[in-house]
């Protein structure tokens, strides 16, 4: 396996879906490729700081301004699926 | 030596399958309790801001889209088979609704998904430079937020979608591709390339100090 092959199986590898014969072959290219070995470390860790950090605000009075104006259109649109239903028999 | 009563199969107890809170939540909204449904919201109202604000890049966007997300959903809860989760459901909805906003915008960052495909930058690393310490280490929280919030808005949008979706939101490839209507394969290369190109423009932050860029 070469680092063009190994990259094209980078997606499977994440997420898992790599066959056993084929797995020995991607660890066998990683212990030897030293910058194949840095992608899949940083690559990873690309992964796991967009996951670990909220990168846009929610403050409360925005989460409770929009449910206030949610609610306020549910309501004044007022019939639920079911309540149509009841509505038209 | 066994006897007949200890070979017969002792009766199974009644299978217990698990049933998602939010199935009950979404019943009692259907029979009317509208406070079920502000509860669904309140639970998934700071997921879908995220996501149609990762989409579109701007936040008054966003709040328009996670209103106009709960109302159609509200409006169409007789279409919720159930068949995925309550949550997937909503973020299929604010995917499409983010979609239509940038379709809308006339600007020249508009851009179909398709054109996203003739970019190769990141397809083929080139920074091989390992991050130590982590970044959590080397920047502060809200210094780390404007580089995640600058790198990820540089990404073309067909790419921010796909790993916003699979990476971010954690949806499965599958319901990624029905959310995004791709087939599997191009949703995996939309991945690969995305992960790719976040990787190279992230490594001039997180790039060990003393290498210096090749």
């Amino acid at each position: 396996m070469n680092c063009t092959d190994f990259l094209a199986k980078l997606t499977d590898f994440f997420d898992g879906n790599i066959e056993p014969d084929l797995m020995s072959e991607v660890k066998e290219h990683l212990g030897q490729c030293h910058h194949c070995e840095v992608v899949v470390d940083t690559t990873r860790k690309t992964i796991e700081v967009y996951r670990g950090n909220e990168i846009y605000d929610f403050p409360d009075d925005l989460s409770t301004r929009l449910r206030a104006a949610v609610m306020a259109r549910c309501e004044k649109s007022s019939c639920t699926p079911d309540a149509k239903k009841k509505l038209k028999t | 030596m066994a006897t007949l009563s200890s070979t017969i199969a002792e009766p199974l107890p009644p299978e217990t399958i698990e049933v998602h809170p939010d199935v009950d939540l979404v019943a009692r909204t259907r029979a009317g309790d509208n406070s079920a449904y502000e509860q669904l919201v309140k639970q998934y109202e700071r997921q879908i801001f995220r996501t149609a604000n990762h989409i579109t890049q701007n936040r008054e966007d966003a709040e328009d889209i996670t209103q106009d997300v709960f109302f159609k959903a509200f409006q169409k809860l007789d279409q919720f088979k159930g068949d995925s989760k309550f949550s997937t459901w909503l973020v299929r909805i604010a995917v499409n609704e983010s979609l239509m906003r940038l379709r809308k915008r006339k600007t020249s960052k508009t851009v179909s998904m398709d054109q996203d495909l003739q970019t190769e930058e990141g397809s083929i690393p080139r920074d091989f430079a390992e991050w130590r310490p982590n970044p959590e280490q080397i920047y502060s929280q809200s210094e780390l937020g404007d580089i995640l919030r600058k790198t990820i808005a540089g990404l073309p949008p067909g790419f921010r979608t796909v790993f916003t979706l699979r990476d971010i939101e954690n949806l499965s490839t599958e319901e990624t591709a029905a959310a995004l209507k791709l087939s599997v394969p191009a949703v995996k290369s939309r991945l690969l390339r995305a992960r790719l190109q976040l990787r190279e423009r992230l490594s001039r932050y997180f790039r060990q100090k003393n290498e210096a860029p090749k």
